[in-house]
């Protein structure tokens, strides 16, 4: 008796919870088949039985009536992140390798305190760069241009690929690395021939963090671009503050969200199947 | 033969050195200036900006707030992480259906999320109030009234990032040796007895990472404000980023606010240090 009422609990919870998680989605799938009548009425939910389903908010990401330009934005954003992970897996897989496998040495800095440093960029608090980034973009003529954007999301996503990868390194063997060394390889034969194609596992997950961070990432964008440029979630958020045409938000919204959503299911199965636990350490 | 060791470190490196540390070096000297609209440009003020904040009683105000919405939000964050990771650890139907339902939000834009959130918390026009009146409780002013606001901007923070802590936690919990727990089974303990002296001091190390990453991450907050409550009503919501950026971005004063950051920089460091030198020694102590 007392094991069943514990059994209703725990799946009550996790219900609730699953009901809380899922609360915002359907919220936003419903409204974005609604048509002015189902939003200034107050809340609906349900179609044909409280609204009349319209698809005005999706054409109006297609170029309609009411027209949102998100197709632009859409494409930069996929640039920009694209760029700015690809870049960051290559130099902290680089960087990574090396703190993993020699000794550096300058003054009193060791490989502990360089890997430090790489890490402790995340502290950083947007807001503390955004003025001099701002001001040595203009420097460079690079402020409202992709190239700009590109070069901040770096100083973003490069740390969580150092992270990442320097935990990934130290779990594989240098048995190999030595191996090959014995073989006549240089260390960056080495690197290409052996380690790369054993990394696999590692650059997944590297790669899977710097997508999020990147895609989902406002602020830099808010501030170093305005009129040429737009990224995602800044035309989002400007539509917004216009006079809220709540259905063509909703679509959106869930055009925007819905890549990386996919990526949870990712996600799991690293987790189920025990991938993960060396990663997150 | 080494020397190629240079060619894996360097290009990072120097990098992220270009991208990070000219820029912070150029904020420190901006500081000592009184850069504005009016007179753009590196003249020398001395520590103006520096005595001028000491007396902004917003920018204290903020700085209190987000430490306490900061903390108040990060152990709800991780209590509820916790909770659903033993949930769906094991002894569950369908859980690997719940993991990827749990883990969904933190892969959603966080001011996207806000900006359909705003719609939920909408008096008059979005469902979370119908809701509450039929329930009993009634329609609540969320986004008029400064303890609402908070609030909300807290369930949007909870929403977000509980998935983090429950990823973290899930990842640790599954690496778990089940040796103890036979031991455990075979002394006769309970379900709770097993989980603080079992469960819990094993997943002492990853809750210290995983609390202190998302206290670093939740004391930049500024985004979910921005877009839910613009640091509204009044100035009951403003964080420290959001009241630099209105400073910084808005006003343009950039010599007072590159003091405000700098301050506000020097201060998450020395106490991220801290809360990280007292977990750990709660930690090792155990």
């Amino acid at each position: 008796m007392k094991h069943t009422s514990y059994l209703a609990l725990k799946y009550l919870v996790v219900l609730a919870w699953s009901a809380f998680v899922v609360f915002p989605f359907l919220w936003m799938l419903s409204t974005s088949f609604k048509s002015a009548n189902g939003v200034t009425g107050g809340a609906t939910w349900l179609p044909w039985l409280q609204y009349e389903p319209s698809t005005a908010g999706w054409s109006a990401l297609f170029g309609g009536p009411g027209g949102v330009n998100i197709l632009r934005p859409y494409l930069n954003s996929v640039i920009v992140t694209l760029s700015a992970s690809a870049l960051s897996l290559v130099l902290g897989t680089l960087a990574a390798y090396g703190l993993s496998r020699f000794t550096f040495r300058a003054g009193p800095v060791r490989n502990g305190d360089i890997t430090f440093f790489f890490i402790s960029q995340r502290i950083m608090p947007p807001i503390v760069l955004a003025i001099p980034f701002f001001l040595m973009l203009k420097t460079l003529g690079l402020l409202d241009t992709l190239t700009g954007l590109i070069l901040v999301y770096i100083a973003l996503l490069l740390p969580i690929a150092v992270w990442v990868m320097v935990d990934f390194f130290n779990s594989v063997p240098r048995g190999l690395d030595e191996m090959a060394w014995m073989d006549g390889c240089t260390p960056v034969v080495t690197f290409l021939r052996v380690i790369l194609p054993n990394a696999m596992p590692g650059l997944v997950v590297a790669g899977m963090f710097c997508l999020i961070f990147g895609w989902n990432d406002f602020f830099f964008a808010f501030t170093l671009t305005f009129t040429k440029v737009q990224l995602l979630p800044v035309s989002i958020v400007a539509l917004n503050s216009s006079v809220t045409p709540w259905w063509a938000l909703s679509a959106a919204a869930i055009v925007s969200v819905a890549p990386l959503a996919v990526l949870a299911f990712v996600v799991e199965r690293f987790l189920s199947r025990g991938g993960l636990a060396g990663a997150v350490r | 033969m080494y020397r190629q060791k240079y060619l894996f470190l360097l290009p990072g490196l120097l990098v992220l050195v270009a991208i990070i540390l000219f820029p912070l070096l150029f904020t420190i000297r901006v500081s000592f200036s009184s850069w504005d609209v009016y007179n753009p440009g590196l003249n020398w003020i001395g520590g103006d900006n520096f005595t001028r904040l000491l007396a902004d009683s917003r920018y204290w105000q903020a700085l209190v707030r987000l430490s306490l919405l900061t903390l108040a939000t990060v152990t709800l964050q991780y209590v509820l992480g916790f909770g659903l990771a033993l949930l769906v650890w094991r002894d569950i139907a369908a859980r690997r259906l719940f993991r990827v339902l749990f883990l969904v939000p933190m892969m959603t834009t966080p001011v996207v999320m806000s900006v359909i959130w705003r719609t939920i918390f909408h008096e008059s026009l979005g469902p979370l109030n119908p809701i509450l009146d039929a329930l009993g409780i009634g329609a609540q002013p969320w986004l008029s009234q400064a303890g609402h606001a908070l609030a909300a901007v807290m369930i949007v923070e909870i929403w977000q990032w509980t998935p983090f802590m429950f990823l973290m936690l899930l990842a640790g919990l599954l690496s778990l040796p089940q040796e103890p727990y036979l031991a455990a089974r075979i002394d006769g303990a309970g379900p709770i007895r097993t989980f603080l002296s079992v469960t819990f001091p094993m997943m002492a190390a990853i809750s210290t990472g995983a609390i202190l990453i998302r206290l670093i991450e939740a004391s930049k907050l500024m985004e979910t404000i921005y877009v839910l409550t613009s640091g509204g009503p009044g100035t009951s919501t403003e964080t420290t980023s959001y009241y630099i950026y209105i400073r910084g971005m808005r006003d343009f004063q950039i010599g007072y606010s590159a003091a405000l950051s700098l301050t506000y920089l020097v201060v998450m460091i020395v106490s991220l240090t801290v809360i990280a030198k007292a977990l750990t020694r709660m930690v090792v102590k155990d």
